[in-house]
C-alpha cells in the first residue's frame, strides 16, 4: 500500500481538456448541461448516490430519495446542519468519551504509565498489592476509553441521518490519519478528534479544518510536534534557562521535582530536544500539497521550525493545545517563496497554514482525493481540475468542492456505477445498514472490521488506509469478507438477526427463486449479474459446473434456507463494491 | 487427491473457459522451483513491548549486573541441586533458565545470540522503535514499506511472474508493518482458519460466484483465493502431525509457529514468514529466575524449540530471527521491573548459522559504559543482522535498496 501520488503533472497538462469550464454551482439543482450529460438512468442515479454518499442504504431510503429527487437529497446531505439527527446524537451522547474533552479525560483518568512511574519513584524493590490494584484499574479505564472511541465511531456511522457528513468524517479521519497505538496518551484524544475536530468541519472550510487538526492533541502527539523545539544554536523566543521558564516547567510537570524521576529526564530531554520534522513533512506531503506538490527539503525543515512550540498542555493545566514560547524557533524562515520574519511566535505556524491551505497544489491534491473517493479509483483530470478550481475560488469551501464532484456528469456516468470497491469499514457498515441493525455498545462490531483488515484508529503509518480497490483486494481479504457474510447469515453479528430481515416471514415461506429476488433486492439493489443470480438460485454456475471437491472446513457456520441465500449474497462479488442496496422494499 | 493432479485438472477447466491460468502457472512454478532448489525460508519473530535482553542472555560474569538488579538478577550457573541459575553458554553469558528448551540448539550449533544489538535511534517510544525496526530506517518516518516487503518486491524467482500466494505470510490478524508495501502477502491467524467457513455445498456456490470468467479485480482475486484455500487444504491442516516428537505450546504464539511449520512442509512456496508475541513491557514485578518474564520466556523458548525440532533437517534452509524494538534499563526500577532502554539482544537460529557463540561486542555495564548513563550501549546495528540474513541466507543482491543509506558492519559474521 503505497502512498498516494496525485497526478499533478497530468493536471498541469490538462489545460486543453475537452470538458469546458462550467460556472461554479452554488445553489441546489445542477445546470441543465451537466444534467443532460448524466448517463445513468434516473433509477440508477438514486441508487448510486445512496451508495456513494452514505455507508449503505437502509430499507426505505431509496423510496425517500426517489420521491424527494436525487438532487434535492444531495443538497440536503450537503447541509447536515439542516438534518435532524436526534437518535444518533442521543446514542453517542451516552458515552463518556463523547461527553468529555480530551483534556477532561486525561485529567479524570490517570495515565497508567505515569502512575507506574510515580509509584516506582516512591517504592523500592516492588509494588504493593494496593499499588497493583490501582495500576490495574488505571489500565482498565484506559481500555474502556479506547474501546468507547471505536464503538462510538462505528455506531454513529450506522445511525446518523447525516450520512454524507459521516462519510466525509471517515474521509478526513483517513486523510489526517492518527494511530491509537502511538502511545498511551493517544487513546485519550481519539474521540475528541473525531467529535470536536473533524466532524464539525468535515464540510466546512479547509483552512479551518487544517488549523483544528494542527492544534489537536491527537495530531500533535501522533506526529510528534508536541516535542519539537528549536535546534540548539537557533534563537528561541524565550530562553529556557530563564527562571520564569523553570518555574513554568515545575508547575507543569510536578512529577519532575525529583531529578532522578523519569519525568524529570523527559523534561530535560524536551528542553534540549531539537527540531522534529515529522509533522512538518507530513503536513506538506500528506495533508496539503501532496508528494509532488512542489516543495523542497528546506521547506519541510522551515515548516517544522515555524511550528515549534505548538504543543499539548499538561492534564493538570488546561490540557489541549498550547503555544510554548521557550520551545519556539524565533529565527527568520523562508517557506514556499514566503518569508516569515524573525521574532514572531504562534503567528509563524498560523501563516504557514494559510500558505499551504491556499497553495494551488493543495487545491488539486484535495480535489483529486475527493474525486477518487466518490467517483472512481482513477478520476478524470477534467473533473479534478474543475473541483480544484472551485476549491480555489471558494477559499477551500469543502461543501462546494464535494457538491461539484457528486453532481458532476462523471459521478453519474455509467462507468462510475459500482466502480468502487468497499473498504472493510464499508463492508460491515453497509451490511448493518441494509439489515437495519442496532448499534453495538461493545467492541464486537469494531473487532469484525479489524478482522477484515481495517482496525478503527489502527492505521500505523500517517498515509491512511488505501482508497482504491487494489489496496483492499488480496486473497486473504476476500476470504475474510466471505466469512463475514457467513457470520452474518449465521446470526453471529451483534445487532443483526436474520429474523429482522425485511419481509422475513413471507420470504421464509417463499420458493427459492423468490427468496433470491427478495435478498438481491435488499442487499444488492435488485441488480446482479445473471451468473450471480443463477448461482444463488440453483447453486450452480452455468459456465462452470463447479465439481468443487468439497471445501472441508474447520468450523462451518450453519445456515439453511433464507439465511443461506443471505450468506451467499453478502459473499458475492457484487456486494464487495459500493453498490446500491434496497432498490425495493416490496416483495418482487 | 494428489496436489499436482488437482492443479492440472483445474488449470484445464480454466483454460476451457478462456481464463488466463496465470495464477496456477505461478503457483505451480512456486511449487516446483523451491522444491527443486530447496527454497530458503526466513522466519522473523517480533517480541513486541521491548524484551529485557539483560535477563534473556544475561551477563552473569559481570559484577555490575548484580549490583544494578538486586532483586531481579538471575543467579550464576550452579550445579547445586534445587537452585535455579542461568544456563551457562560461554562462562560469561547465560540463558535465562526458562529458555532451557533452547539449550540443545546451542549445543548443536544452531543458536547464535547477538548481544548489544538494536536501533541507533535514541527513541524510547515503542511505536517509533517498532516502526523503525520494521521499516529498517531508524529515525526516518516517511518510509512507506516494511523491509521484508522491499525484499519481496525486489527479488523473485523470475522477473515476469507474480509470486505464489503464500510466498509471504504473517501469522497475525493484520498485515504487520514489516510486510506492508507493494508486494502481496497474506495475513492469517492460522492455517486451519484460512478456509471458507461453510459447508461443502455453500462453499462451492460461493466459489461459483467468483469463477464466472470475469477477469476484473474482485472476480480474479476471488478465484485466486479459492485456489489458495484448496492448495492449503491439500496440506490437510486438521491432521497435521509435528515430526520428531516436537510439542508446541498451546499458547497463541506456539500455535502460530506450528502453522508456519505446516506451511513450510506443505510446499506452497513460503519464503518469508512473520509472527509476533507481546507481553514484554515489564515495568512492574518482572521477576527473576521465575515470575512474569520467566513465563513469557518459557513460552517463547518452548515454541521456538518445537519449531526447530519439527522442521528437523529442513533447518538447513531455514533461518529464524528474533527481534524486539529496544532493550530495557540496566538498573531495575522501584517497582521490581525495568523501564525502556536502548540496545537489546537477538537470536539467529538455523542450520547454517555460526552457532555456539554469542556474537557482537560487549560494551559492559559500568556506569560510564552505559548509553546515557542508564542503558546497555549499542555495538551492532540491527540492520547488520538483517543484511547478513537477506544477502547470505536469502541471496538478496540489492541490500542497499533494502537498507537505504546503511553500511553494515562486515565483521559480525552470524551467517557463513
Amino acid at each position: 500500500m503505497r502512498r498516494v501520488v496525485a497526478p499533478v503533472a497530468a493536471l498541469i497538462l490538462a489545460g486543453c481538456s475537452s470538458a469546458p469550464a462550467r460556472p461554479v454551482e452554488m445553489r441546489p439543482g445542477p445546470d441543465p448541461v451537466a444534467l443532460a450529460a448524466r448517463t445513468q438512468t434516473a433509477d440508477q442515479q438514486v441508487l448510486h448516490a445512496l451508495a456513494r454518499l452514505t455507508f449503505g442504504a437502509r430499507p426505505g431510503d431509496a423510496e425517500r430519495v426517489r420521491q424527494m429527487g436525487v438532487d434535492r437529497w444531495i443538497d440536503e446531505q450537503l447541509h447536515p446542519e439542516r438534518i435532524a439527527d436526534a437518535s444518533a446524537e442521543a446514542w453517542a451522547g451516552d458515552f463518556e468519551v463523547v461527553q468529555k474533552t480530551a483534556a477532561q479525560l486525561e485529567a479524570a483518568y490517570q495515565n497508567p504509565g505515569a502512575l507506574v512511574n510515580q509509584l516506582g519513584a516512591r517504592n523500592s524493590g516492588g509494588m504493593t498489592r494496593d499499588d497493583s490494584l490501582r495500576v490495574r484499574q488505571a489500565r482498565q479505564n484506559l481500555r474502556r476509553i479506547a474501546e468507547e472511541a471505536q464503538a462510538v465511531r462505528v455506531g454513529r456511522a450506522l445511525l446518523s441521518e447525516r450520512q454524507l457528513q459521516e462519510v466525509m468524517t471517515d474521509f478526513w479521519l483517513n486523510h489526517f490519519s492518527v494511530f491509537a497505538g502511538k502511545g498511551i496518551r493517544e487513546q485519550y484524544y481519539l474521540a475528541d478528534y473525531e467529535n470536536r475536530v473533524i466532524r464539525p468541519r468535515a464540510l466546512g472550510k479547509f483552512r479551518d479544518l487544517l488549523g483544528a487538526v494542527a492544534k489537536s492533541p491527537a495530531m500533535l502527539f501522533y506526529l510528534d510536534n508536541w516535542e519539537s523545539a528549536a535546534d540548539s544554536g537557533r534563537p528561541r523566543l524565550v530562553n529556557p534557562a530563564e527562571p520564569v521558564v523553570r518555574r513554568a516547567v515545575r508547575r507543569r510537570f510536578p512529577a519532575a521535582a525529583n531529578p532522578q524521576s523519569p519525568m524529570a529526564q523527559q523534561v530535560r530531554r524536551r528542553l534540549r530536544a531539537g527540531l522534529n520534522e515529522n509533522y512538518g513533512r507530513e503536513l506538506l506531503e500528506l495533508h496539503t500539497l501532496g508528494v509532488d506538490g512542489g516543495y523542497t527539503q528546506q521547506d519541510v525543515i522551515n515548516a517544522a521550525r515555524a511550528l515549534t512550540g505548538w504543543t499539548i498542555a499538561g492534564p493538570r493545566q488546561s490540557g489541549g493545545f498550547t503555544f510554548t514560547p521557550f520551545m519556539h524557533d524565533a529565527g527568520e524562515k523562508r517557506i514556499l517563496g514566503h518569508t516569515l520574519k524573525a521574532g514572531r511566535g504562534i503567528e509563524d505556524g498560523e501563516e504557514l497554514l494559510d500558505i499551504v491551505a491556499r497553495h494551488p497544489s493543495t487545491a488539486r491534491f484535495i480535489a483529486y482525493k475527493l474525486a477518487r473517493r466518490f467517483v472512481s479509483d482513477s478520476p478524470s483530470t477534467a473533473l479534478v481540475e474543475r473541483a480544484a478550481v472551485v476549491f480555489q475560488r471558494t477559499d477551500g469551501d469543502l461543501r462546494e468542492v464535494v457538491r461539484t464532484i457528486v453532481t458532476s456528469p462523471e459521478f453519474f456516468a455509467r462507468e462510475s456505477y459500482r466502480a468502487k470497491v468497499k473498504s472493510p469499514f464499508e463492508v460491515v457498515l453497509s451490511t448493518l445498514r441494509a439489515l437495519n441493525a442496532q448499534p453495538d455498545r461493545s467492541m464486537r462490531t469494531a473487532q469484525l472490521i479489524a478482522g477484515l483488515g481495517q482496525p478503527v484508529y489502527g492505521r500505523q503509518t500517517p498515509d491512511g488506509w488505501p482508497e482504491t480497490g487494489e489496496g483492499w483486494m488480496g486473497t486473504g481479504a476476500i476470504l475474510n469478507r466471505i466469512n463475514f457474510g457467513l457470520l452474518v447469515a449465521a446470526g453471529r453479528v451483534p445487532g443483526v438477526t436474520p429474523a429482522a430481515f425485511p419481509h422475513v416471514e413471507e420470504l421464509r415461506q417463499a420458493p427459492r427463486e423468490q427468496q433470491v429476488d427478495g435478498v438481491v433486492g435488499v442487499l444488492l439493489g435488485g441488480d446482479v449479474s445473471s451468473v450471480t443470480r443463477a448461482v444463488l438460485v440453483s447453486g450452480r454456475n452455468p459456465l462452470l459446473d463447479a465439481a468443487a471437491d468439497s471445501l472441508a472446513t474447520a468450523r462451518p457456520l450453519p445456515a439453511r434456507g433464507l439465511a443461506q441465500v443471505i450468506g451467499l449474497a453478502l459473499g458475492s462479488p457484487e456486494f464487495q463494491r459500493r453498490s446500491p442496496s434496497h432498490a425495493t422494499s416490496r416483495l418482487p | 487427491m494428489p496436489r499436482r493432479v488437482f492443479l492440472k485438472d483445474s488449470a484445464l477447466a480454466l483454460v476451457t473457459l478462456g481464463l488466463s491460468p496465470s495464477f496456477l502457472r505461478r503457483t505451480t512454478l512456486a511449487m516446483d522451483l523451491p522444491l527443486a532448489a530447496r527454497g530458503k525460508v526466513l522466519i522473523c519473530l517480533f517480541q513486541r513491548g521491548a524484551a529485557d535482553a539483560l535477563n534473556v542472555v544475561l551477563p552473569f560474569g559481570e559484577r555490575e549486573y548484580y549490583a544494578l538488579r538486586p532483586s531481579i538478577a538471575v543467579a550464576p550457573p550452579t550445579r547445586a541441586a534445587g537452585s535455579v541459575g542461568a544456563i551457562d553458554l560461554d562462562g560469561f553469558f547465560g540463558l535465562h533458565p526458562a529458555l532451557a528448551p533452547l539449550k540443545p540448539l546451542w549445543d548443536s550449533g544452531l543458536l547464535a545470540p547477538v548481544h548489544a544489538v538494536g536501533s541507533p535511534s535514541a527513541t524510547r517510544s515503542h511505536f517509533d522503535a517498532q516502526d523503525y525496526m520494521e521499516s529498517a530506517t531508524p529515525d526516518h518516518k516517511g518510509t512507506p514499506d516494511g523491509w521484508l516487503n522491499r525484499y519481496l518486491a525486489t527479488s523473485g524467482t523470475c522477473e515476469q511472474c507474480t509470486p505464489a500466494p503464500f510466498r509471504a505470510v504473517a501469522m497475525t490478524p493484520q498485515t504487520p508493518r514489516i510486510l506492508q508495501g507493494s508486494a502481496p502477502s497474506v495475513a492469517m491467524n492460522s492455517v486451519a482458519e484460512f478456509t471458507v467457513r461453510s459447508g461443502g455445498t455453500q462453499a462451492a456456490q460461493l466459489e461459483a460466484l467468483y469463477r464466472t470468467g470475469s477477469a476484473d479485480l474482485i472476480h480474479g482475486t476471488g478465484t485466486e483465493m479459492f485456489e489458495a484455500v484448496k492448495l492449503l487444504r491439500a496440506a490437510n491442516p486438521q491432521r497435521y502431525q509435528p515430526e520428531h516428537g516436537a510439542v508446541y505450546p498451546a499458547s497463541q504464539f506456539g500455535q502460530r509457529l506450528l502453522s508456519i511449520a505446516q506451511l513450510i512442509k506443505s510446499g506452497v512456496g513460503l519464503e518469508v514468514a512473520f509472527a509476533d508475541v507481546g507481553g514484554w513491557d515489564t515495568h512492574v514485578n518482572q521477576g527473576g529466575a521465575t515470575g512474569q518474564l520467566a513465563q513469557r520466556l518459557g513460552d517463547f523458548g518452548a515454541a521456538i524449540a518445537a519449531l526447530v525440532t519439527d522442521l528437523g533437517d529442513r533447518m538447513e534452509d531455514v533461518v529464524i530471527v528474533t527481534m524486539s524494538e529496544f532493550g530495557r534499563m540496566a538498573q531495575q526500577n522501584g517497582n521490581g521491573g525495568t523501564d525502556h532502554g536502548h540496545a537489546g539482544a537477538m537470536f539467529v537460529i538455523g542450520g547454517r548459522v555460526n552457532g555456539r557463540r554469542v556474537h557482537g561486542q560487549w560494551p559492559g555495564l559500568a556506569r560510564e559504559q552505559l548509553y546515557e548513563g542508564r542503558d546497555l550501549a549499542l555495538t551492532t546495528d540491527f540492520r547488520t543482522v538483517f543484511t547478513e540474513v537477506a544477502t547470505k541466507h536469502l541471496g538478496a543482491t540489492k541490500a542497499d535498496t533494502l537498507f537505504p543509506g546503511f553500511a553494515p558492519n562486515a565483521t559480525l559474521g552470524v551467517l557463513g
